[in-house]
């Protein structure tokens, strides 16, 4: 066996900065002295812009090209899973990573499943299991509620998939080996067919790139208030999001919901309205800087992790809020 | 021919427990079941009994929900029988309490050998205790199946499945062949109620179950690949600054006032 196998993820052509995260997760690893040797593995149909220095921290970056691997695989993701396990065949890593985003998600378990060794999904930090001398995972479980710390048995290889965001990204310039690695024939396994990608447009800022994000939730009662939402955010030069309650009810699309299973953001303000604080929903919000909250329940468990909030009804302290912004903006 | 689906159903601490009433035995490495909060079927594996009986609803379906764990609480299992399922299929054993991703796959994948062959296999997306989002997908590499994930449309057609497989921004389309093994998501919209008839059904019904020994699972199939080391309740504390007015209004104001005054907004 030999090292620590990072599978990066490419975006428009290049090295998404996820990979990055996923490089440093390893170079913990390193350093805590799991293992030596980290490969990053990157995929897609044209990788040909793509230099040894867009990988800075890894001692090579192998480049997987193949009409097949185009915008992570033909659908289900059979495609680059099968890409990632003839690899496997050939550097029998001792650790592979994946970032826990929808590729990952997928990928990181098959893999683990189709090889028959261990993995634990959606990782927020590694660390030399002191115990065996290999690796030990912390994972949030119960929403969020609880964190685990997991070992792994016996001698396999290990998988984790890592959380977005749990590691600081590497910077600076990549000095390591390139290597291409032909997946050739491997590929041709793929049993599901992607038809379609129906795509909606969104308004305005997106939600993972907004500072300033007003969300929604139950507690609106319905899905007339989010146009009062829209107003402030607008003034604000924000984005709305939602509770998956607020979602669930059709008050707003579910590319709204923010949390464990929506997105996941880090603005620099998140006012939070009617909304209960979930451990689910604060997944998703473990990048936000000042969480806001207004709750008619001083008890709700949003208020532990806000930094400013308003104990009152939405309805009257809301509105002005909105016409106070109004009158700053001048 | 009807169409034979396999629904993965796990029983689960009820997740909207209160966070007050959510503890953690850090010595044994358990969470401490809440007074009083009986467990729950495991939200998305509902979705997935909806999206079943969907399929059921338009053509010929037989539904079998299957099930491993221990402590199964019966007015809980049978909830999916009251919305409309067939049969019950569980694997109740001491030896399969708090059983990881590994061990979970062996036992679902030998009761699908069992009472099989399945067309479809549906799964919730993800489980609400241990959140490992990978059972379903273990499944379909153990039996060899193609899978799919985060459905929130299932539409079986002349040996195929298509699925609307939910984006955070959108939704893809993908074909798989039948056998397939699918997780359905929330996207699917809203699970139906038991009705009043499905729940008298329901209670007539008595659960098929298999033993470890007739589903030949022993020693290494029920080894786990992960050892829980530590399970603990993050300590965090509030800072919050709550912001008081004359009034609602006035309490208002004064927030968009304070985080201007600090350059937030
Ligand atoms: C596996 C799993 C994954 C999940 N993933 C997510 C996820 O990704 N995102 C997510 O959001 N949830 C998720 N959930 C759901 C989550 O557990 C909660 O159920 C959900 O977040 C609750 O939404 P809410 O806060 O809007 O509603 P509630 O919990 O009902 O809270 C409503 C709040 O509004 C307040 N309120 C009511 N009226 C007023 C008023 N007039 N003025 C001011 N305040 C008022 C109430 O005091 C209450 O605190 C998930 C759950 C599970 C089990
Ligand atoms: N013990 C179990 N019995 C039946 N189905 C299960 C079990 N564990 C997991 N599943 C199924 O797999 C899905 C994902 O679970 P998990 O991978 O644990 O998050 C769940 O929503 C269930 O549909």
């Amino acid at each position: 066996m030999s090292g620590i196998l990072v599978i990066g993820e490419v975006q428009d052509g290049a090295i998404a900065p996820v990979s990055g995260e996923l490089v440093a997760a390893a170079l913990k690893l390193v350093g805590e002295g799991v293992i030596g040797g980290v490969s990053l593995a990157v995929m897609g149909d044209d990788l040909s812009a793509i230099t040894a220095a867009d990988a800075p921290g890894a001692d090579r970056l192998i480049l997987m090209s193949h009409p097949s691997l185009r915008d992570g695989g033909t659908g289900g993701f059979d495609a680059p899973v099968l890409a990632v396990a003839a690899l496997y065949e050939s550097i029998s890593p001792d650790v592979i990573l994946f970032a826990k985003t929808d590729f990952g998600a997928v990928a990181g378990p098959r893999l683990a499943f189709r090889l028959g060794v261990g993995m634990a999904q959606d990782c927020i930090d590694l660390a030399l299991d002191t115990g065996t001398g290999r690796v030990a995972v912390t994972r949030p479980v119960f929403g969020g509620n609880a964190l685990a710390v997991y070992g792994f048995n016996g001698d396999g290889t290990q998988i984790a998939t890592v959380r977005p965001g749990a590691f600081d990204g590497m910077e600076g310039e990549g000095t390591g080996a390139i290597e291409h690695f032909d997946v050739g024939a491997a590929v041709a396994g793929v049993r599901t067919t992607l038809i379609d990608t129906v795509l909606q447009a969104s308004e305005g800022v997106r939600l993972e790139d907004a500072e300033i994000i007003i969300s929604g939730g139950r507690g609106l009662g319905g899905p007339e208030p989010f146009k009062q939402l829209h107003e402030l955010a607008n003034l604000l030069g924000g984005a709305v999001g939602a509770s998956r309650a607020a979602c669930d009810a059709g008050w707003v699309d579910h590319s709204y919901q923010i949390g464990l299973t929506g997105k996941s953001v880090r603005p620099s303000v998140y006012l939070s309205v009617g909304i209960s604080g979930a451990s689910q929903h604060m997944a998703g919000l473990s990048g936000a800087r000042n969480i806001v909250a207004i709750n008619k329940d001083g008890d709700a468990n949003i208020f532990k992790a806000a930094r400013f909030g308003v104990v009152g009804d939405w309805a009257k302290v809301l509105p002005a809020f909105t016409a106070t912004v109004r009158d700053l903006a001048g | 021919m009807a169409l034979r689906i396999a629904v993965c159903v796990k029983q689960v601490p009820d997740p909207e427990t209160p966070a007050s009433a959510f503890k953690v035995d850090e010595a044994a490495n358990r969470v401490v079941p809440a007074p009083g909060i009986p467990p729950v079927v495991n939200g998305f594996d509902l979705h997935a009994v909806e999206a079943a009986l969907r399929i059921k609803d338009g053509g010929e379906a037989e539904v079998t929900i299957i099930s491993a764990g221990n402590n199964f609480v019966m007015d809980v299992m049978k909830k999916p029988l009251s919305m409309g399922a067939d049969a019950l299929v569980l694997a109740e054993d001491p030896a399969l309490a708090d059983i990881d991703a590994f061990v979970t796959v062996n036992v679902l994948a030998a009761i699908i050998e069992k009472t099989g062959p399945y067309d479809l296999v549906l799964a919730g997306r993800q489980a609400s205790d241990w959140d490992q989002a990978h059972v379903p997908l273990g499944l379909a590499e153990r039996l060899g199946l193609p899978s799919v994930t985060l459905a929130r449309n299932v539409e079986p057609q002349e040996g195929r499945v298509r699925i609307e497989r939910a984006l955070t921004d959108g939704y893809q389309v993908i074909e798989a062949p039948l056998p397939a093994v699918v997780t359905v998501s929330n996207e699917l919209g809203e699970p139906r109620y038991p009705t009043l008839r499905g729940i008298m059904a329901a209670s007539r019904k008595q659960p098929e179950r298999l033993s470890l020994d007739e589903l030949g699972l022993d020693g290494d199939s029920l080894k786990p690949a992960l050892s829980l080391r530590r399970l603990f309740i993050p300590e965090g504390e509030s800072q919050v600054e709550i912001i008081e007015g004359e009034d609602e209004a006035d309490a208002g104001r004064k927030l968009a006032l304070r985080l201007r005054e600090l350059n937030l907004i």
